[in-house]
């Protein structure tokens, strides 16, 4: 009973005018960025994390919360009318959305997945609301260890499970960690890494190295590219209303995705398009028109659209309730949280339970706003497809360099900025995935820190921390979570990318 | 990619130079690692655990990964690349750079300017005598905005104090 109060008192909250107001800008803001081709929600948290610096806390995360509704919407946008999805977890929804907004039914396949990500983020956030307390009950419980080997799993599952490539997944993770540990260690004062810089002796900022990584190395590599041939959008041609059978044939798809991605978010289990794709073969399975998978199938839309919310709304649980990022965005959500000295977990839910359930309710409201935005508005997205590319990367780099010299005005964050940016380049021509790096940064300090009380508790004894029965499961979950993938990659791989390629034109 | 996947090494016997150079930085940082915290390991205390522990793992993890890089590279086991343009690199990094050093001379609008002009060069737009007023005034609204209306520190210069 007390879950319903504390929501309540966070919709009470929520709903304060200059509280509507920052969900407002921020689903208006995230929308209009994550609509723009290659830029996936965590870019989008990232580069809007600066403008919210001077908001209170409640504000900021206010809008961060929509943010990150309104860049998973917007992605889903560009996959249907471009083709290029703006995220990972988008890809699914372009297979068959791109296919209808081909054959003219683009207004259907917007609204099936602006409706279906209604649906799954409202069902999802009131399981987040529901199920956050009984995960706080068991987080009091955890020890150093549990969380250590909690974060060990987070770390595999990020880096390794998925992805092509154990060894790129894991090297990716490990130069995170590495950056980790540059500058002031928390629990002794003495300084590692930082070479004498003083501008090093606070670590390397989580933020700076998200929006080089992946706003500038992802505009370094869309230029190394070339002028190859232009995309063609496509424009959405009569209504977006759907019609009867529409809905009829999106409503299941909707609730199963929901059923299908809440948990795959929830779970330390890596990012959003793995349920995506879990829902995409579902629905393959189950339809009834299996001749249209391939040509524009709206259950190839509605459903993974809806695992894709719902699994977003799934991250915020370990978020909140464990501090443990999942995936790139959680993990710069978390920096947004840390640059308040706030640090998400059973605490948070106990010291400041107003921030935290007006956070979870303005989800709601957030999910609300984005039906009424995405529905009539879409015209107005479209066009934003539209803009060329030398004027997009420009903008894209004039914000990305604005928040870090807003964050800190200073030469050598520009240096860092670009360096990272280089390595982001280098690392997306040779194949390895750029989340892992992030998590690993913001990640690293936090699991050393549990790492070094655990063994101080054992006094260095190393088996200490496979003792407790929780942490000895969670370090099997992650053995297994790292051989299993090595396994299927021999034998299975194949199937996935043939079902790619068969999806391709 | 598992290390006994034989037939994906069909295309290539010669090793891959550009991996088995990742190989080499992965192994340098993890030497950087262990050079750098030798220093601090005094400060372990009565558990042995201190603050080079951790750095001394991630190091170890390092060179593992450095040598499984090495033999992927051998076995010529990493993914084919695209061919990369590096004209466009240059314009976008010579931006970059441009900003830097004109940030704190010029101000915020003059050195975000040039940096927009010169990633545009990059992506094909090379009026640089049109574009690059165009990005000293778009920037010059940006800094109004941030710097007037939400208070970000963005730094001020000629232009910029004609409207303090």
């Amino acid at each position: 009973m007390s879950t319903f109060e504390f929501l309540l008192q966070g919709l009470v909250a929520a709903m304060e005018p200059m509280n509507l107001l920052y969900a407002l800008i921020g689903v208006t803001l995230g929308t209009a960025v994550g609509v723009l081709p290659g830029i996936g929600p965590a870019l989008t948290v990232a580069l809007l994390l600066p403008v919210t610096y001077r908001l209170d806390p409640t504000g900021s995360l206010i809008m961060f919360a929509g943010i990150y509704y309104g860049g998973m919407y917007g992605g889903s946008t560009t996959s249907i009318l471009l083709n290029t999805p703006g995220e990972s977890a988008s890809i699914v929804t372009a297979l068959e959305g791109n296919k209808m907004a081909r054959a003219g039914r683009g207004g259907p396949a917007l609204a099936t997945s602006a409706i279906g990500s209604f649906v799954a983020g409202l069902i999802a956030t009131l399981l987040l609301a529901f199920l956050a307390p009984y995960v706080v009950q068991i987080a009091i419980k955890f020890g150093p260890r549990e969380y250590f080997a909690l974060m060990v799993l987070a770390f595999v599952t990020v880096s390794s499970a998925f992805g092509d490539s154990a060894l790129r997944g894991l090297t990716a993770l490990f130069v995170g960690l590495a950056f980790s540990v540059v500058g002031i260690d928390q629990l002794t004062g003495q300084t590692r890494l930082a070479f004498g810089v003083p501008d090093l002796l606070d670590g390397i900022e989580v933020t700076t190295m998200a929006v080089a990584m992946f706003a500038i190395g992802e505009t370094l590599f869309i230029a190394a590219q070339g002028m190859r041939g232009p995309e063609t959008v496509e424009a959405v041609k009569g209504s977006v209303w759907m019609n009867a059978q529409d809905w009829a044939r999106s409503w299941k798809p909707w609730l199963r995705g929901t059923v299908i991605g809440f948990p795959i978010g929830a779970m330390p289990a890596g990012g959003a398009e793995i349920g995506t794709f879990l829902s995409y073969a579902t629905e393959k399975r189950l339809t009834k028109h299996p001749e249209e998978f391939g040509n524009g199938a709206i259950e190839g839309v509605a459903g993974p659209e809806a695992a894709n919310n719902a699994s977003a709304a799934g991250t915020l649980v370990p978020l909140l309730t464990l501090g443990l990022p999942t995936t790139a965005t959680a993990a710069i959500m978390l920096a947004g949280f840390q640059q308040y000295g706030l640090q998400p977990g059973p605490l948070l839910f106990a010291t400041n339970p107003q921030l935290v359930w007006g956070l979870i309710a303005s989800l709601l409201i957030a999910n609300g706003m984005l039906l009424v935005l995405n529905l009539p508005l879409i015209g107005l997205w479209v066009k934003l497809l539209t803009i060329p590319k030398p004027w997009l990367y420009s903008g894209i780099l004039v914000f990305a360099t604005l928040g870090t010299i807003g964050a800190n005005p200073s030469v050598f964050e520009l240096g860092m900025l670009l360096t990272f940016g280089l390595l982001g380049y280098v690392m997306r021509v040779f194949g390895y995935p750029i989340a892992p790096v992030v998590v690993g940064l913001i990640l690293g300090p936090l699991a050393e820190q549990q790492l070094r009380r655990a063994l101080a508790i054992s006094q260095g004894d190393v088996t200490y921390l496979f003792t407790s029965p929780i942490a000895a499961v969670l370090f099997v979950v992650a053995a297994l979570a790292f051989i299993v993938p090595l396994i299927l990659r021999i034998r299975g791989r194949g199937e996935v990318l043939s079902q790619m390629a068969a999806n391709e034109d | 990619m598992s290390l006994n996947h034989p037939t994906s090494t069909t295309k290539q016997r010669r090793p891959d130079w550009a991996a088995l150079a990742i190989a080499v930085v992965l192994a340098v940082i993890a030497a950087v690692i262990f050079f750098d915290v030798a220093r601090v390991k005094g400060a372990a205390g009565y558990s042995q655990v201190g603050p080079a522990t951790v750095p001394e793992w991630i190091a170890f993890g390092l060179i593992g990964l450095a040598v499984w890089t090495a033999i992927e590279a051998f076995r010529g086991e990493f993914p084919v690349r695209d061919r990369q343009e590096l004209g466009p690199i240059v314009w976008v990094v010579a931006g970059l750079i441009a900003q830097m050093l004109l940030l704190n001379r010029a101000g915020f609008s003059i050195a975000t300017g040039v940096l927009f002009a010169l990633v545009a060069a990059g992506f094909g737009r090379r009026k640089l005598w049109l574009t690059i007023p165009i990005g000293i005034i778009l920037c010059l609204c940006i800094w109004l905005i941030f710097a007037g209306l939400l208070q970000l520190s963005l730094p001020a210069g000629p232009l910029e104090h004609l409207f303090l």
